[in-house]
């Protein structure tokens, strides 16, 4: 089959970093391709360089169906019918899901809007890919699904050729990734070549026939998708092997930290009842919709139940405020927190110290230096977060040490309970593994852990215990070292 | 056939509408006349509604403009100093050179647009935050204006100016006669210019869109200087001609009595449901909000309330209206988080 799109010898320099170096790729018509590599290995500015949003160094040729570039902007790029999606979907909220589609097409300066124009526009590209969604509704009304169908409609009204789509199963729940990759499929059928860049590798090798890995700015290799499974790619992309183990131990007669009984809110969940133990993690799986957000955030006092009871350490606890939560020694990392729930200007030690500062105060309401160092040195030391100084901002950290730094804020607060909502959404397998680690040593240290993940294989491998979550209730229970990731997975999926 | 699918897409639309902001906001401008219609006999009488429309054709049409500007994802409050940099300079050269109609909006016109253009290069080419630019452009255009007018009035305008604009006179039963002044002539234009912009253009959308997402317009290829330029440019316009309806209502320039008005008009177009945000607002919401505050302060004076007072209402309205909005959003957002 003919290549839509050849690069040879691409090489990217950003000052004395070699951000790229003599990257050659092809893509053939039609084709479903995936593009791997951990943050930093150069994924993004090999697109933005297909883009035409980034220049390669000279002496590199791009080559798209037979003719030659040294290097695109963005108006050839998108001529010659790429069209990239970004991880921000790059939509405009305020306009309808009709505008957005078409806004491409009908650019131009005090000419009268052709509203009719602009609905056929995008009806027609909705037709292509058998999507139905509401012309007239406001963007910021959809779900983040939703919202990535408007951004592949706006792909296929500009006459896309090569659709390039930027970790688009980040915020997706399993059963939108699977509607995503139909749609994948689809655009198979239709001779449009996908590139995919994403850190999930077991839905990248699903749906790709190829893939490429890039480490440290250099192509690894071009595999077969089918002569792949998501360990060699991890070793690929890392240098480096990960193999997991299903725990064993038996935590039943330990000291039981969280007590749930009975606990119900109509509409969200019902009569969910747990234990969790002194040291052991507990998984908890479902599909979205299944209530184990609802009832996370109602162990933190931010959805109180109706009926039921907690208890922490033998203590009956009636939350109203994540306050008090925090207080009793219950703390709770939701996903976006991971990234969000920084202040990325300010000192690596001041977030660390932000949730525990009345408590480092002294009678005067005063924080001495000396305790403010240590305390937050005690952090970093705990949570290995490579820093060569703790007052450096929390931005000249790396992802992964940044999300450490999240979990150091949360356990200076010495919670009892710690509850992981999605922790690793849209982290590399490195910092994964990282994540896994400082999980396995809190717990380790006595801390009851109740870890929520969409991910089978994060619970499968991290949790003691998995429970299933499904319509509000609990479902069933899996011993992982008892049992096998696809009993699991078929169990949730049933 | 037809009468189906025009009530298909009739329906929603309608629905649309009364979740909106601009439905509640002409709920209470409603609530307010008929209030005010029982309780005073003066009030919703042609003769006040009339004087209601004239004195706040100025801070409605300077609305007007600034919506545009708002929506486009900025704000700007050096206008009123650009207003009264444009009415000194056309109405100085129309005494010096006895200059007609066309040639003082086209003074003040471009005056004001060269003062909007100055805006929209700092804030574009030097990406400066747009309050602290014309914060700035204030104090600059209004202090070149009082350095060179000396602070001094101009009192004696052209015959034709001072006597305006009055077609279509009508006399009530009591003799008082009505017509259309240049005031209300130049808002009802206005008005409609800025919602055939908004509305009707593809440049308009593009302004809702880069006030929307301003990263993504860039990597859309929008030209995000030439917006600028024409939403900074159209505010400066608007300000100029704004201008002149002042003077002529005023009879009279006076360089010092304008720069201060620029919070009242920011507050009527945000009381309008436009966001500081950028990307939302309409042209019926920034009618809503100027009449509101209008109907308000006149209502205040008819009712026989000390002006004394009148600010503190002015301020509540304000404030209970943003509220609702923001606490009805939320509530709205709270709704689908859970669904």
């Amino acid at each position: 089959m003919a290549n839509f799109l050849d690069l040879h010898a691409i090489s990217k320099r950003f000052g004395g970093v070699h951000a790229l170096r003599d990257v050659d790729m092809s893509l053939e018509a039609g084709e479903v391709h995936c593009l791997v590599g951990e943050n930093g290995s150069g994924k993004s500015t090999l697109i933005k360089i297909i883009a035409g949003v980034q220049r390669p160094e000279p002496g590199g040729r791009i080559v798209i169906e037979g003719r030659e570039y040294a290097h695109l902007d963005p108006v050839q790029s998108t001529a010659r019918g790429i069209q990239v999606i970004y991880q921000d979907l790059s939509l405009f909220p305020n306009l309808t899901v009709a505008e957005n589609i078409a806004v491409g097409r009908h650019l131009g300066g005090l000419h009268l809007v052709k509203w009719d124009a602009i609905h056929e526009t995008a009806q027609a590209a909705m037709a292509r890919i058998d999507v139905s969604l509401d012309p007239h509704a406001k963007v910021e009304d959809l779900s983040i699904a939703s919202r990535q169908l408007v951004a592949i409609c706006r792909a296929m009204a500009a006459d896309a050729r090569l659709v390039i789509m930027d970790e688009p199963t980040a915020s997706l729940t399993r059963h939108e990734v699977d509607a995503l990759l139909r749609l994948v499929a689809d655009l198979k059928k239709k001779g449009i070549c996908t590139l995919f860049v994403s850190h999930r590798l077991d839905e990248v090798l699903e749906v790709a026939e190829r893939v490429t890995v890039l480490r440290d700015g250099a192509k690894v290799g071009d595999y077969s998708a089918r002569e792949m499974d998501d360990k060699k790619l991890a070793m690929l992309m890392t240098g480096k092997a990960f193999a997991y183990e299903t725990g064993d131990k038996d935590f039943s007669r330990g000291e039981t930290i969280l007590s749930v009984k009975n606990l119900t809110r109509p509409g969200h969940y019902a009569d969910v009842s747990l234990d969790i133990h002194a040291g052991e993690i507990v998984g908890l799986t479902g599909l979205l919709g299944s209530g184990r957000t609802e009832f996370a955030l109602s162990l933190f006092g931010m959805n109180p139940p109706v009926s039921g009871e907690i208890r922490l350490d033998g203590k009956r606890l009636a939350l109203r405020t994540n306050r008090q939560a925090i207080d009793e020694g219950i703390a709770y990392v939701p996903e976006d927190r991971l990234t969000l729930g920084l202040v990325l200007e300010q000192p690596i030690s001041a977030n660390i110290l932000i949730t525990i500062l009345d408590k480092l105060a002294d009678g005067l309401g005063l924080i001495s230096e000396a305790t403010r160092r240590s305390v937050a040195q005690r952090g970093v030391d705990d949570l290995a977060i490579k820093a060569p100084n703790p007052d450096n901002p929390v931005k000249t950290l790396s992802g992964g040490n940044q999300q450490r730094v999240v979990l150091a804020k949360w356990m200076a607060t010495k919670p009892r309970l710690l509850i992981l909502d999605s922790p690793t959404v849209g982290v590399d397998i490195a910092a994964k593994d990282g994540i896994y680690e400082i999980v396995k040593n809190l717990a380790a240290n006595g801390v009851a852990v109740l870890l929520i993940s969409d991910e089978i294989p994060e619970v499968f491998y991290h949790a003691d215990r998995v429970l299933i979550m499904r319509q509000g209730r609990l479902s069933g229970e899996c011993r992982p070292h008892a049992s096998s990731e696809a009993e699991l997975r078929d169990a949730v999926n049933a | 056939m037809t009468l189906a699918a025009d009530q298909r897409s009739f329906m929603p639309a309608l629905r649309r509408f009364r979740r909106s902001h601009e439905f509640w906001l002409l709920v209470v401008v409603i609530v307010f006349c008929l209030g005010l219609g029982l309780a005073t006999d003066s009030f919703l009488t042609l003769q006040n509604l009339f004087d209601l429309l004239t004195s706040n054709a100025f801070v409605g049409i300077l609305a007007a403009g600034l919506l545009v500007v708002l929506v486009a994802g900025g704000i700007d409050i050096s206008f009123t100093a650009t207003a009264s940099v444009a009415q000194y300079v056309a109405l100085s050269l129309a005494l010096s050179y006895g200059l007609g109609w066309f040639a003082i909006f086209a003074i003040a016109g471009a005056v004001g647009v060269v003062c909007g253009l100055i805006n929209a290069i700092f804030i574009t080419k030097l990406r400066i935050s747009s309050i602290i630019v014309s914060i700035a452009t204030l104090n600059i255009f209004y202090g070149l204006l009082i350095f060179f007018s000396g602070g001094k009035y101009i009192t004696s305008l052209p015959k034709y100016f001072r006597d305006g604009v009055w077609w279509f006179e009508y006399d009530d039963a009591a003799g008082v006669p009505y017509a259309l002044n240049l005031q209300i002539l130049v808002l009802a234009i206005v008005f409609l210019c800025t919602w055939l912009l908004l509305n009707r253009t593809n440049v308009g959308r593009q302004i809702y869109a880069m006030g929307g997402n301003k990263d993504a317009a860039q990597r859309l290829g929008f030209q995000v200087f030439r917006l600028n330029c024409l939403v900074y440019g159209y505010l400066g316009l608007i300000a100029g001609v704004a201008s002149l309806v002042q003077a002529q209502l005023a009879q009279s320039v006076t360089p010092t009595v304008l720069v201060g008005k620029e919070l009242d008009v920011l507050a009527a177009v945000v009381l309008g449901g436009a966001s500081l945000a950028g990307g939302v607002g309409t042209v019926l919401g920034t009618i809503l909000g100027v009449a509101l505050l209008a109907i308000l302060q006149n209502g205040l004076v008819l009712v026989g309330v000390s002006s004394y007072w009148s600010q503190l209402f002015v301020g509540l309205i304000i404030l209970v209206a943003v509220s609702i909005t923001a606490w009805s959003e939320r509530r709205r957002r709270q709704s689908k988080a859970i669904n």
